[in-house]
């Protein structure tokens, strides 16, 4: 049942981006930055409510008026910082709920990523008291409204002896003490989120806080635009001797009061508690998601330091060496943190398929998906092509089924991300004239299931990461195309494209240099 | 001309976004009550009377205790459960016994209520028993409002107002 929920939420998922894609292009599409959008706007929230705060008078009376000044008489800044601060949590919210289900239905909670998981339930509790307590300070009708209730609601807990709705049964019964008590909490919950964000991303190498500029500046010009359009305003005074009728309320952050109101606060606590349980225990529900870790082969490991900088979970330390050899360091893996995305095994320079007078065994391994296997595969594989438009595909778990492409001229291998390739490949498929051309495909490009996997792989292509591919391989041989799952036609197209541009090119000719050296015989042949 | 789509396009969608916030951060109205009800709010903070009354303690007593621990008179610090009843236009619309609070039950007994009524003429009638040696109820008022709409009238209980308010 969870099963065909998250695929049918996938599926909902992917034909959204698509629009999307078509509209921002897969490098900028905000879905792919939703967790980063919801910290920006966390920001935009933090630094309007600065200012409000400059003006807020923390007693009954001073509450609304202080408010009122703001949004009337100084409508050109405090107005507009109010309407930003508000409509940015409403943002963050509609970010945080859309991440939230996406990592859900894209399987990205599971497994290693369960800490990310984890620690966003809380999240999504102090988000809501935050905003939450940010409408008491308003003190008008929806603030009054609100007090009533979730007072209603805490008091149902046994553990409240007095009840906290007592202080607003009248006027008399509130005190200016109240509101700074309020205004305290209103800093407080928000601090205490900011370190609970920073949590959430502790386990994560080089976080994304940050969304594109592009996606910056839209947003933040959207949000001006809606304040300017539609300025957020108090309504009616509080007034605790009079009851509240119909209020308009912010159905982002309030719509559990009227769901208490239609059923009871004891209701809506066990709804919640169960929810949040219910979310929590995810991760370990069935089926699990357990794959083996990579593995160190200290012999052939130098301590480059190269699957330390690539692994996106930082599952990788580097240890002082442990087994006598001249090297300063040695990598660690640790179990628990690995997602076997293979990044690391790209990054390994001592993976390369030239070796044959010793073993294939690299530094650092998949236990499930050896080098030596893959280079065995490639050389069957392709040994079946014929022609000049000998096309090797190679894709990942995440991107366009590879299974069901049966092109002629072409052979596709699956990893478990294609930057699990190390580049040593490439030049081995081309020099060796096992394919005329490869062609790389995965995930959307901003949107690596393994996180870094597209970009650390373009990198390496350009020469601008550590291992780079060889200069001596023709940029031309080698493709990219980043698509996604719902991507298959489309890679169809791209690899007919191919080969008639292989075909043009006519059979690889390798340099010179290169065949007099493999002539002497100083690189080992395959 | 693609790029101009794109800008487009662009511009479609972050306007479906703030038409969205704008839109849901405040409507559709919620009507909490109708503009022609009114509030009762029954509210209570009381310790009800002791279970025990307070005794002497003998010479043996008072012996057997610490010589800084002395007292003549100890009080047994339990409270008795308060009965709380309310009546609205004859219905029982409130009825509950509730224990003092504190792990000694030597607290106040505490509640609060919220009933939500048509405005207009309502008699009420609030009984209290604060003392389970006392049969029926040792504290009572009647009375007959009349609530204008959307009015809040409170009914509190203080011993030192003599028993209940009506506000």
């Amino acid at each position: 049942m969870l099963n065909w929920l998250r695929l049918s939420g996938r599926y909902l998922f992917e034909h959204l981006e698509a629009v999307f894609n078509v509209s921002f292009g897969d490098r900028y599409n905000p879905f792919y930055y939703l967790g980063s959008l919801a910290f920006f706007f966390f920001w935009i929230v933090a630094v309007s409510g600065l200012y409000l705060y400059a003006f807020f008078e923390t007693s009954m009376l001073g509450a609304y008026s202080s408010i009122e000044y703001l949004t009337v008489d100084q409508w050109y800044l405090g107005g507009v910082f109010r309407s930003l601060h508000r409509y940015a949590s409403d943002a963050m919210v509609i970010t945080m709920g859309l991440h939230m289900l996406r990592e859900l239905v894209m399987d990205r909670y599971r497994g290693v990523r369960w800490f990310s998981w984890f620690t966003g339930i809380p999240l999504i509790w102090l988000v809501y008291a935050s905003g939450i307590g940010g409408y008491w300070l308003v003190w008008d009708q929806m603030a009054q409204y609100i007090a009533v209730m979730t007072s209603e609601w805490l008091d149902w807990l046994p553990i409240i002896n007095e009840p906290m709705a007592r202080n607003f049964i009248n006027q008399a019964s509130l005190s200016d003490r109240f509101f700074s008590l309020l205004a305290f909490l209103h800093i407080g919950i928000p601090l205490m989120l900011l370190l609970v964000m920073w949590i959430h991303i502790q386990r994560l190498s080089n976080p994304r806080t940050n969304p594109p500029r592009v996606l910056m500046v839209g947003s933040i010009l959207a949000m001006l635009v809606l304040s300017l359009i539609k300025p957020a305003v108090s309504q009616a005074p509080a007034n605790l001797d009079l009851s509240v009728s119909t209020i308009d309320i912010d159905w982002f952050y309030l719509f559990v009061y009227p769901l208490m109101e239609k059923t009871s606060a004891g209701t809506l606590w066990i709804l919640a508690s169960a929810i949040s349980l219910f979310l929590a225990l995810l991760p370990w529900m069935p089926p699990l998601l357990r794959k083996p870790a990579v593995v160190v082969n200290l012999d052939n490991c130098n301590g480059c330091e190269r699957c330390y900088e690539d692994c996106p979970y930082s599952a990788i330390t580097m240890e002082p060496r442990s087994d006598g050899l001249d090297f300063e360091k040695q990598a660690m893996v640790q179990d628990s943190m690995c997602i076997s995305c293979g990044l690391c095994v790209g990054a390994c320079p001592t993976a390369t398929p030239f070796r044959r007078k010793t073993d294939l065994i690299p530094g650092i391994e998949l236990p499930d998906h050896p080098l030596k296997a893959l280079r065995e595969a490639i050389i069957e594989q392709t040994a079946t092509l014929e022609g000049d438009q000998r096309v090797l595909l190679m894709g990942c778990d995440y991107g366009v089924n590879l299974d069901k492409v049966a092109l002629p001229g072409v052979v596709a291998i699956k990893l478990p991300c294609v930057a699990a390739l190390p580049p040593s490949f490439l030049d081995f498929v081309i020099s060796r004239k096992h394919a005329d051309g490869v062609l790389l495909t995965g995930c959307h490009a901003g949107d690596c299931h393994e996180r870094f996997g597209i970009e650390w792989l373009e990198q390496r292509l350009a020469g601008k990461r550590d291992p780079m591919l060889r200069k001596r391989v023709p940029r031309e041989r080698i493709v990219t195309f980043w698509a996604g799952e719902e991507g298959g036609r489309k890679l169809l197209a791209e690899v007919s494209r191919f080969q008639q541009d292989l075909a043009v090119l006519g059979p690889y000719t390798p340099p010179q240099s290169d065949v007099r050296r493999r002539a002497s015989g100083t690189e080992e042949s395959a | 001309m693609i790029q101009l789509l794109r800008y487009t396009s662009q511009l479609l969608l972050y306007g479906a976004f703030i038409v969205t916030i704008g839109y849901a951060s405040t409507a559709p109205t919620h009507t909490h009550i109708g503009d022609n009800k009114a509030v009762i709010k029954l509210t209570l903070k009381h310790a009800g009377q002791r279970l025990e009354a307070c005794r002497q303690l003998s010479e043996e007593e008072q012996a057997r205790l610490a010589p800084n621990m002395r007292v003549k008179e100890v009080c047994p610090r339990e409270r008795s459960p308060v009965k709380l009843e309310l009546l609205i236009d004859g219905e029982l619309m409130y009825s509950a016994t509730l224990t003092p609070g504190g792990l000694s039950r030597d607290g106040n007994s505490n509640t609060y209520q919220r009933f939500v009524v048509p405005a207009g003429k309502h008699a009420l009638l609030a009984r209290l028993n604060d003392d389970v040696h006392v049969k029926g109820f040792n504290y009572e008022k009647e009375q007959d409002i009349t609530l204008s709409p959307l009015q809040i009238f409170v009914i509190d209980f203080r011993t030192d107002s003599d028993g209940f308010i009506f506000n």
